[in-house]
């Protein structure tokens, strides 16, 4: 059986954080009613001219910047010609020799360890408009609010080797542009899209096989799917003495399969020249220094400090640093909280992630904000709460608010001590209370002292929870279990 | 009182003697009356009577400019709000533009009346005003013969006094051959003086807007009013506009005239090199200095205009495609017959060929050869300007290589029509302001253009020398008979 080995690059399109379009000041709002940003440059009226926003050179600049690439001071918009409906200038305009970011790498960690991913270069675009089919019985609908859309198109090195891989790369780019405020990041609304160009090689092989790319995959999930798919395929066609056809082929995640689109035969030549409503862009030095000036410390060096100055195990500080607003959150609770590092990331990456999950709340939104978090931890960690009173606590803290009210004026109002004092939430940490409690359960588990004592040691867990039930699970755990243990020698 | 200059009528409106409404009902009315010229595409009577009644208002209480109540007409090139734009061409024919050129909202500012939009090329392409989906319009100075294009609606209609100036494009010599042909006053300002927006585009980095008129000094006028940096218009050049009327009165004595050998060649007909030659003997008697300048690429200007602007053209017009706006086919069964229907009835003979050549020279395997080269050859003639600007100010030539020649005569034969530019197009593609100005007859009447090419952003100075030569000559001064 002949070794293969899969080989595939990713091209990604991120729609850029701008308020209005690549080149005209019309809105980018998602889901406004159909055509109402279509501006005079979106419909490509003549004589209309496109205006380049500085923005999105700004948020391309950022990106560069933050992968460590070379940002080119001098790019050059082109135009790319073909004939579509929701393409109104019967051209898009995108850099095409000369990208604005060139040559950076991403880093993902995999089940292999940690490698390095190219990325090739990353360029401006703008989008197309949408053909919109149902509702118009025999016709084509078209919206072009989309249309002019500001795009990165991120092309990374052909250097992934599993699906696996094309996944760590793709989360590791999403959770990028989203930690330095590029992109929203939102694949529901289409502002992070993924191609897949792959194919396979004896292993061993240094030249590469027949690509094909993939289109329509985007969500994590269906890129690891399809190009898991398209490998399988891949191979069955080798090994049945077939030949790979380079072409462009769909995922359909319903039958979870590819399917030919079109083939290189019908590649249209796009006749790429300058657009000459367009001067080449320059960058002079102060820009980009000023763009420099203004990035947030990378999720890379802030992973490795949080291992440095708090101690945190490397799975903890990337889950940490997954967004930045997570990530600010942490160190915000760490600077007001006495409390051990490593138990706020926990708190934060489990009880508290899972509390705004259920509830679809971004972690900006929170209702516990972070001061009052850094209560709650205090409170655990000078004994006042236990692990499990905590968690109610935070419960309390982001009750809905009641009809009428915002949750500003109900929970930011209600601090950590007040909600433990109206709930009677404090652990009994008085030992003489607990030993009144241990003797109380003693005296009535006659039975299970006795076995105990016999040597059945399984017991002692038994009368620990009687005590804990005893004591309305507000006794210190760790104090019951010393008392208790010490009672019964 | 129809045939005065923009100067005459200012001074007239502003003395009085007549309004503008009444101007403007005359002009009209003479435009209804030369309906066989075919210099319209459309009349804009309503709009043209509000705007000089508004403009009477400001005159009367004295709050007007040198050019309120002025009327002109545009060609039917530049976008204007409520009023069809059609650029000469079938795909068009129904578009009603939303918005208004920059060029047009600045000339309306400075209180000017818009007559009409005039015929042209269609999409500006051609030399004669023979490629109109309105047919051809007509010369007045002789109603056989083309008024040379592609801004003929304009040039006939300022030639037979049916408007003091009109507004035209300058891609390849769209401004100064019909100006030449008609014996009027053209300038195309140097490229990114007037702004783009709303004109609809030909060649990009090529096409300026411009001015018609009888005179250098309504050029200066006119242009003064369209010209600076619009934030709309990328290419448009951020820098302050001179004061062009001002600067018409500076003396010429010293001022240094090249004359490129490349543009005294056997090619230009005798009867017009002979009426150049004696132009610039009169320069040279009003104090200028003439040298011999060299041009050595310039034979390469047609070849290369002829690679580029079909290139660019072929990008710019596929917005033409039956989706949004404009003409659609009635009969496809999908999208690309609907593609193909449409624009093979939208689009003339002269398009087609151009968008053919420009697809052409943009596809894989032809690119480097021909766009490519193409865009070297630019550079050298722009540097070829660039060193005889370093020992002149002004370089003079002839306009076009022969008068108005007769309809249906070149129109089978591109190559011929395509050499109309070959004086020209090399301004454009070196961006610089260039004009011509009448400088004579030939022995059938028909007017003969002098071409005054200038420094990059230097309109004055031709604008002077234009001026001073007009001082002292009356060339511009005669009327086409039947138009007075």
């Amino acid at each position: 059986m002949m070794q293969w080995e899969p080989v595939i690059g990713l091209e990604v399109h991120v729609q850029l954080m701008t308020n209005s379009k690549l080149f005209s000041g019309a809105s980018i709002t998602y889901g406004a009613q159909a055509n109402r940003q279509a501006c005079p440059i979106s419909i490509a009226l003549p004589g209309v001219l496109p205006v380049m926003n500085i923005e999105a050179a700004r948020l391309a600049v950022r990106f560069g910047l933050a992968i460590g690439a070379k940002v080119e001071k001098r790019s050059v918009f082109e135009r790319k010609n073909y004939f579509y409906p929701d393409l109104p200038k019967g051209y898009q305009i995108s850099q095409y020799k000369h990208p604005i970011v060139s040559g950076g790498r991403l880093t993902i960690a995999t089940g292999s360890g940690e490698k390095a991913v190219g990325i090739t270069r990353a360029h401006l675009e703008e989008d197309a408009g949408k053909s919109v089919h149902e509702n118009f019985h025999g016709m084509t609908g078209i919206d072009l609010n989309r249309a002019g859309t500001p795009l990165l198109e991120i092309v990374s090195n052909p250097d992934m080797r599993s699906a696996e891989e094309a996944v760590a790369y793709l989360k590791k780019l999403h959770a990028l542009v989203r930690y330095f405020e590029v992109s929203d990041g939102n694949m529901q609304e289409g502002s992070f899209r993924c191609d897949a160009n792959v194919s396979i090689r004896p292993k061993g092989n240094e030249d590469f096989g027949t690509r094909t790319e993939l289109k329509n995959i985007n969500s994590f999930r269906f890129v690891e799917k399809a190009i898991n798919f398209e490998i399988e395929r891949q191979i069955d066609v080798l090994e049945d003495g077939g030949a790979i056809i380079q072409e462009t082929r769909l995922y359909d995640s319903e039958r979870n399969e590819t399917r030919s689109m079109r083939s290189k035969e019908d590649a249209q030549d796009y006749r790429y020249f300058p657009d000459p409503d367009l001067p080449e862009m320059i960058l002079d030095d102060e820009f980009i220094e000023r763009v420099r000036d203004s990035l947030p410390e990378s999720p890379d060096q802030r992973k490795s400090r949080y291992e440095r100055e708090f101690s945190l195990p490397s799975p903890d500080a990337e889950k940490l640093l997954r967004d930045r607003d997570t990530a600010d959150f942490f160190e915000r609770v760490c600077k007001r909280s006495k409390s051990d590092p490593k138990t706020v990331a926990n708190w934060i990456n489990g009880e508290l992630a899972a509390l705004l999950n259920e509830r679809h709340i971004e972690i900006a939104d929170s209702p516990v904000d972070s001061d009052r978090f850094a209560a709650l931890m205090d409170r655990m960690a000078d004994n006042t709460l236990s692990r499990k009173m905590a968690k109610d606590v935070l419960a309390h803290l982001a009750t809905s608010p009641k009809t009428g009210q915002s949750s500003a004026e109900v929970n930011l109002k209600t601090s950590v001590d007040d909600i433990i004092e109206s709930r009677g939430f404090k652990q009994i940490t008085d030992s003489s209370e607990i030993e009144r409690l241990v003797e109380e359960v003693l005296d009535a588990s006659a039975p299970q002292v006795q076995q105990y004592r016999e040597g059945n040691q399984k017991v002692f867990g038994y009368l620990m929870g009687q005590v804990m039930k005893t004591a309305d699970g507000k006794a210190d755990p760790g104090q019951v279990n010393r008392i208790l243990r010490n009672r019964l020698e | 009182m129809e045939c005065r200059t923009v100067l005459e009528h200012s001074q007239a409106l502003k003395e009085r003697e007549y309004s503008s409404v009444e101007l403007t009902q005359a002009l009209l009315e003479k435009s209804r009356s030369c309906a066989g010229l075919n210099a319209f595409i459309t009349l804009t009577e309503e709009q043209a009577l509000e705007q000089a009644s508004h403009a009477d208002k400001l005159i009367a209480k004295g709050e007007g400019g040198p050019l309120t109540g002025i009327p002109l007409v545009h060609k039917d090139l530049f976008c204007t709000k409520g009023v069809r734009t059609t650029c000469g061409s079938r795909i068009l024919d129904n578009f009603i533009s939303p918005y208004d050129a920059t060029l047009v909202e600045r000339l309306e500012q400075a209180g000017m009346v818009m007559l009409g939009k005039t015929n042209m090329d269609e999409f500006a392409m051609g030399s004669s005003t023979e490629n109109s989906y309105y047919g051809p319009t007509r010369n007045p100075w002789g109603h056989e013969r083309v008024p040379g294009g592609s801004s003929g609606g304009s040039a006939a209609a300022v030639a037979a006094r049916l408007a003091p100036a009109a507004t035209g494009t300058d891609t390849g010599g769209s401004i100064r051959q019909p100006a030449a042909l008609c014996g009027l006053s053209g300038i195309k300002p140097s490229y990114g003086r007037v702004s783009r927006y709303g004109m609809v585009a030909f060649a990009s980095s090529l096409d300026q807007g411009g001015v018609m008129a009888l005179t250098s000094e309504d050029c200066a006028y006119v242009l003064q009013a369209m010209s600076g940096f619009d934030k709309k218009d990328s290419t448009s050049i951020d820098q302050p506009v001179p004061d062009y009327v001002n600067a018409l009165s500076d003396s010429i004595s010293g001022k240094v005239i090249g004359l490129p050998k490349e543009f005294f060649t056997d090619g230009v007909d005798e009867e017009v090199a002979q009426a150049i030659r004696e132009s610039i003997s009169m320069l040279e008697g009003l104090g200028a200095r003439t040298i011999d300048i060299d041009l050595p690429n310039s034979a390469a200007g047609i070849p290369c205009y002829y690679v580029l602007a079909p290139a660019e053209a072929s990008s710019n017009l596929a917005r033409f495609d039956g989706v949004r706006y404009g003409h659609r086919a009635s009969e496809y069964t999908d999208i690309t017959e609907m593609y193909e229907a449409t624009r093979s009835e939208g689009f003339g003979p002269e398009v087609k060929r151009r968008l053919l050549i420009g697809a052409y020279v943009l596809s894989i395997g032809y690119f480097e050869a021909y766009y490519v080269k193409a865009q070297k050859l630019r550079r050298l003639i722009a540097d070829d300007f660039s060193k005889a600007f370093e020992k002149c100010d002004v370089i003079v030539g002839p306009t076009a290589p022969t008068t108005a020649f007769p309809i249906g005569l070149k129109t089978d034969d591109p190559v011929q029509m395509y050499l109309n530019d070959v004086f020209t197009n090399s301004a454009n593609l070196a961006g610089l302001p260039a004009m011509s100005i009448p400088a004579g007859f030939d022995g059938q009447g028909l007017p003969i253009g002098m071409h005054l090419i200038g420094k990059y952003l230097d309109e004055a100075t031709i604008l002077n020398v234009a001026h001073h030569y007009q001082l002292n000559t009356d060339w511009h001064r005669r009327i086409p008979e039947g138009y007075a």
